[in-house]
């Protein structure tokens, strides 16, 4: 089987900040990392390459500093790591990003899975998936919390949802996201470091994947973001009720009482 | 479905759909959050509402009395489509955007609006925006303007799609509880319905679904909630969320809690509000040894009264607090209860 895992870098913690002119994320000077669900779609990737064998591809568009996750999941022993990097594609929305991993993914080639996270912390869209899939004209499962290849070679796919979860019979070429119930992702380990040094990180750029330039990066991004503000300050009535347990507990069941929260 | 570049090719585009989130044929409440919303900007442009309800509908004359407030409701009725068919109501969709030409296409930011919306926007050559918490459209541009937290709840951001058609927005269910329940505006006005069915390529990429299980979804009915008990890492340990939830339990309400508390284990991630978890807008939210860092905010600070109890009188959460009460927490609660306990013996 031969699968691509899509990561991407998000910034850690809450450092992010938003550039002026674009109103998009500002990544210079934020110290960047895997985005957590991806490392479970990553884990999910290494579990399949082996009970089914194959090939495990991993591939990001971003920044070259972006380098550093590919490298680590190389130490966590994938077979390749490919980065996507081109002017171009600079300041896509997921409309102009699911295209340009999907030309991506056509160009790697006899692709029969493509695993996700279910969404990055940094846009929480959860669009980018679907997105690659209707970009390939693939199928697609969402929110998968386990999947399991029968001895026929059936994957079977349990998806979650508000009310409980199903599970499907997932067609291959399909796309997936994965949420973290999915598995414990693996540690790297001092060989699998040292093995990923000796391996390249190949760069593709447009040219590479034959990506349209009318259709990636701001212009070719069907959204744009028009303001930014900051969310409203609430308005409070600010009691404070001070004193023993007893006499705040009282204070407590008096003001819902009046306020016609309980009976 | 195309890049509508010229004036003209825009006004080929108009009303407002919702797409309607069906199970088994019943409508999901928080479609009426989106379709109050949507009737709204049908007629900030003069527009029409369209609610598209696609599923096993057992009794078509009631989804006409659900959606009393719609001018057109968009009927595929398929004993195929009971479950979660990504692929084919995407498929669905598309054809029916090409046919009819919304200028405006909302769906709820369900897992399935989530899953379905992407692959629809891509495959209509579609703008969208994920997560919508407010709404608002150009009267003379028919343009939406679509507002959702960014950077963990950090800003607001307001993004446009100005050059394609439709446009398309997922709105988080909870924020947009103005549902349309007054009638009078309503009488003498019926819903028009039309019957579309699914095509052979739609019908062929049906999933082939083996079970259904509904008991352990990602989320429960927090949203639904009037009265929300929440704990965060301040309580101590899980064993302290018995406490509130043995309030919550004798008042109606239901127990949340803060991230902190989930990636401590002391709760399910189904339980969690913030800007990863759920967004609530409860009548009354209880604050229980939670700090209140912005993305617990983002995810409460809706809710009409907010109670906040902690030991540390400075945390975020006592400043925005409509009663901030210094103090630990179970202990103050445990004796709310034992209050409620006797109130009820005096009956």
């Amino acid at each position: 089987m031969k699968i691509v895992v899509c990561i991407k870098q998000v910034p850690a913690g809450n450092s992010a900040s938003i550039d002026p002119e674009t109103k998009r994320l500002k990544r210079e000077g934020v110290e960047s990392v895997i985005n957590p669900y991806d490392s479970y779609a990553l884990e999910e990737g290494l579990i399949l390459r082996e009970k089914l064998g194959g090939e495990l591809i991993v591939l990001s568009m971003g920044p070259l500093k972006a380098e550093k996750i590919l490298r680590d999941s190389l130490a966590l022993s994938a077979d390749r790591a490919i980065l996507l990097n081109d002017r171009s594609f600079a300041g896509s929305d997921t409309w102009a990003t699911s295209y340009i991993l999907s030309k991506a993914v056509e160009k790697i080639g006899g692709v029969n899975l493509v695993i996700c996270g279910k969404q990055a912390i940094d846009g929480d869209t959860a669009q980018v998936g679907p997105g690659i899939a209707a970009h390939l004209n693939w199928r697609q499962a969402t929110y998968v919390s386990n999947l399991e290849a029968e001895e026929d070679g059936r994957l079977i796919a349990e998806r979650m949802d508000e009310k409980g979860s199903d599970r499907i019979v997932l067609e291959t070429p399909s796309v997936i996201t994965v949420v973290k119930d999915i598995n414990n992702p693996r540690l790297k380990t001092i060989k699998g470091i040292l093995e990923a040094r000796k391996k390249d990180i190949e760069i593709w750029n447009s040219e590479s994947i034959g990506s349209d330039p009318d259709l990636t990066g701001l212009d070719g991004s069907p959204t744009r973001v028009v303001k930014t503000s900051l969310p409203p300050a609430r308005e409070s009535m600010v009691l404070k009720f001070e004193g023993d347990a007893v006499y705040v507990s009282g204070k407590i069941i008096d003001f819902l009482k009046e306020k016609e929260i309980i009976r | 479905m195309l890049k509508a570049d010229s004036g003209k090719l825009k006004a080929d585009f108009r009303n407002i759909w919702v797409v309607a989130e069906l199970e088994n044929g019943e409508v999901n409440p928080v479609s009426h959050e989106t379709g109050g919303r949507g009737r709204g900007l049908a007629d900030t442009r003069s527009s029409e509402l369209w609610i598209i309800a696609a599923g096993n509908l057992k009794n078509i004359d009631d989804l006409a009395d659900e959606f009393f407030y719609a001018d057109r409701i968009l009927i595929i009725n398929d004993e195929r489509l009971t479950g979660f068919n990504d692929e084919t109501e995407s498929e669905l969709i598309r054809r029916l955007i090409e046919k009819y030409r919304p200028e405006t296409v909302i769906y709820s930011a369900t897992a399935r609006g989530r899953s379905i919306a992407p692959r629809i926007a891509v495959l209509s050559d579609a703008g969208l925006t994920a997560d919508c918490t407010s709404l608002d459209i150009e009267d003379t541009t028919g343009n939406l303007l679509q507002t959702r937290p960014a950077f963990g709840g950090n800003i607001l951001a307001t993004i446009k799609s100005e050059n394609h058609r439709p446009q398309m927005a997922t709105v988080r269910p909870g924020v947009m509880k103005n549902h349309i329940r007054d009638r009078k505006d309503y009488q003498g006005r019926k819903p028009l319905f039309i019957n579309e069915s699914l095509n052979s390529l739609e019908s062929s990429l049906l999933k082939n679904i083996l079970s259904v299980n509904r008991s352990s979804g990602i989320v429960h009915s927090i949203a639904d909630s009037e009265l929300i008990i929440s704990g965060g890492r301040g309580l101590g340990c899980g064993e302290a969320f018995r406490s509130l939830d043995k309030f919550a339990k004798m008042t109606g309400g239901a127990i949340a809690a803060s991230r902190g508390a989930v990636d401590a284990g002391w709760v399910p991630y189904s339980l969690q509000i913030g800007q990863t978890g759920q967004t609530v807008q409860a009548r009354c939210y209880i604050a229980c040894g939670i700090s209140g860092q912005i993305q617990h905010l983002v995810g409460m600070q809706s809710c009409e009264l907010i109670i906040a109890i902690n030991r540390d009188p400075e945390a975020p959460m006592m400043k925005i607090a409509d009663v901030a009460v210094t103090g630990d927490a179970v202990d103050i609660v445990e004796r709310m209860s034992e209050i409620m306990e006797r109130g009820m013996h005096d009956f």
